[in-house]
């Protein structure tokens, strides 16, 4: 069995972006750039589950601009056998990502596509979705366990409330949570031994797919900020407070 | 314009999240509400719907292969019924954000998730990089769809309107997916969406036996909903589902109540549109006490039992 794993390249999730002072977007330039969270989680799983024998070849996969190959070997490195990399100028929308993962889907023929269910960076929570939809495929979304036995897949999904179980045929479908495992490091000899291993190159123009992007931002702006609260001395000050100032409880 | 909401419901009322959509529908256009489960759970949804005040209309789905809220045949029933809808919402919540995309790109749309603001039938604010940035986006898909993020808008009420309900035919079908169980234990506690106040507790608790021994008299006092930091998840204090921030709960309520939580920028995200915020931390420096209307520094530990007793 075959694991597709696409990765995406984003601003490091422990550095707070700021907005453009011409409200165009946020400034990314400079910053530090890594694998989206979610994504590392996901190959992970996707790792452990060749590891277990239950897979045989990891494919990742990232959309994007050339320096997206370094979050690649880092896929390569976790342990993925094999990478794809699709240029493409800008970051594209889940729509245009889904689309060039089906021709990739088309053409690798996995029975398993294992995604983070959200980037940190637009926070759309939607390409695996997506994805599952234009392929038809059954979806596993917000997954914190996952079981492939007998040409199904159980997976343990987070809801509101708690969780719940599907079990999805194959091909399917799997988004990533939290919760489901906790990624390795990768170690040096990992590292060195990534950089031998395969990625090949495509250019996102010559997958036949409409690129056109379907949301125009218009603006980009600063949430608004809290005024700065006040440090009280006492409980009986904060009860207080809360009574007669803020008259919440 | 007429707008369609998927509409979740739950021991005979529409969601508090799902009401919120509502109201965000209803600056859009004539609102008709789809409710979706198995033949019993679709009729009380439906007399559910119908109660809310906004809704037009409540289209009733009633099938055996509808009675998990499936992504797969659920979102086949939301496209078959597209038709002349401009646009298509859903709660931001675990259901919404599930279906949704797969309903977008079933319609060839770029779907737009965790609404905030309204600006016109085409425009729409929404946050990006954990709530650091509001994004203004323009659609140009003919059809809309959005998820409705549920802090942002006031929900409608529960009670006071009387729809019309229609039966919609389902011919949908699913053999890729099954359901097989689900473990949603069942609290005393107000939900964390839409809890009046909520205790929050983090690092600083230092073990799952504090995590209860600490806050849970005091969420009693409160009559409070108990959230977590994603620390505090991950190592077993707190079920997973009461995280607290970008990838778990967003919640705005009228008192946030963070003990032990230093304030990641994640968290931050989650909570920091609550009314009122009150941290308790020992360190004067956390994150968390640049958010908070009321801090306290100090030991949370001698600072929480005091403060339970005084309310």
């Amino acid at each position: 069995m075959k694991i597709l794993v696409p990765v995406k390249r984003v601003v490091d999730y422990n550095i707070k972006v700021r907005v453009r002072s011409d409200g165009t977007g946020v400034e990314t330039a400079g910053l530090k750039m890594s694998m989206n969270p979610f994504d590392e989680i996901a190959v992970e799983e996707a790792v452990r589950l060749r590891e277990k024998g239950a897979a045989t070849e990891v494919i990742a996969i990232s959309i994007g601009v050339q320096q997206a190959q370094d979050t690649l070997r880092t896929a390569l490195a976790m342990g993925a056998d094999r990478a794809i990399l699709v240029l493409t100028d800008e970051s594209p929308e889940p729509l245009t990502v889904a689309k060039i993962l089906k021709v990739l889907v088309e053409r690798e023929k996995p029975e398993l596509v294992f995604l983070g269910k959200q980037a940190i960076d637009d926070d759309m929570n939607a390409t695996g979705q997506m994805l599952a939809g234009l392929l038809g495929w059954p979806q596993g979304t917000f997954a914190s366990k996952v079981e492939v036995a007998d040409g199904r897949v159980d997976v343990a999904r987070e809801i509101d409330g708690g969780t719940e179980t599907v079990s999805l045929a194959l091909p399917a479908i799997v988004t990533a949570d939290l919760r489901l495992n906790e990624p390795r490091y990768a170690s040096l000899p990992n590292i060195m031994k990534a950089k031998k291993k395969p990625m090949e190159t495509l250019q996102a123009a010559d997958l036949g797919v409409d690129t056109t992007r379907r949301l125009t931002t218009v603006s980009v702006s600063e949430p608004p900020t809290r005024k700065a609260g006040v440090t009280v001395s006492s409980v009986a000050e904060l009860v207080e407070k809360l009574r007669n100032e803020a008259r919440v409880i | 314009m007429t707008v369609l909401v998927f509409v979740e419901t739950e021991a005979g009322q529409v969601r508090q999240a799902s009401r919120s959509a509502i109201a965000a529908a209803t600056k859009l256009g004539d609102v008709h509400a789809l409710v979706a489960g198995d033949a019993a759970a679709s009729d009380a949804a439906a007399t559910a719907a119908a109660k809310v005040p906004g809704v037009a209309r409540v289209l009733k789905a009633g099938a055996d292969v509808l009675a998990h809220e499936l992504a797969e045949p659920l979102a086949d029933l939301i496209v078959a019924l597209a038709g002349d809808y401009t646009h298509l919402l859903a709660a931001s919540s675990a259901a919404g954000k599930n279906v949704m995309p797969r309903v977008a790109a079933l319609l060839d749309v770029q779907p737009i998730p965790d609404v905030m603001a309204i600006v016109d039938a085409d425009t729409f604010v929404r946050p990006i990089y954990a709530g650091n940035a509001l994004a203004t986006v323009k659609s140009s898909d003919a059809k809309k769809v959005l998820t409705i993020r549920a802090a942002s808008f006031d929900p409608a009420p529960a009670e006071g309107g009387s729809a019309p309900v229609e039966a919609v035919t389902v011919t949908v079908t699913d053999e890729t997916s099954r359901f097989v169980s689900a473990h949603t234990p069942v609290s005393d506690r107000p939900e964390l969406e839409s809890a009046r106040v909520i205790v929050s507790g983090g690092r600083g608790l230092q073990s799952a036996e504090n995590f209860h021994k600490y806050l849970e008299p005091l969420a009693d006092k409160l009559g409070a909903a108990i959230g977590a930091s994603r620390v505090a998840v991950d190592s077993g204090y707190a079920p997973n589902d009461s995280q607290v921030g970008q990838t778990g709960k967003i919640v705005a309520p009228e008192l946030y109540i963070a003990v032990g939580i230093s304030g990641a920028i994640q968290h931050l995200a989650g909570m920091k549109d609550s009314k009122v915020i009150v941290a308790i931390n020992k360190d004067a420096e956390a994150p968390i006490l640049q958010v908070a209307d009321y801090s306290l520094v100090g030991d949370l530990f001698e600072i929480v039992p005091a403060l339970t007793a005084a309310l």
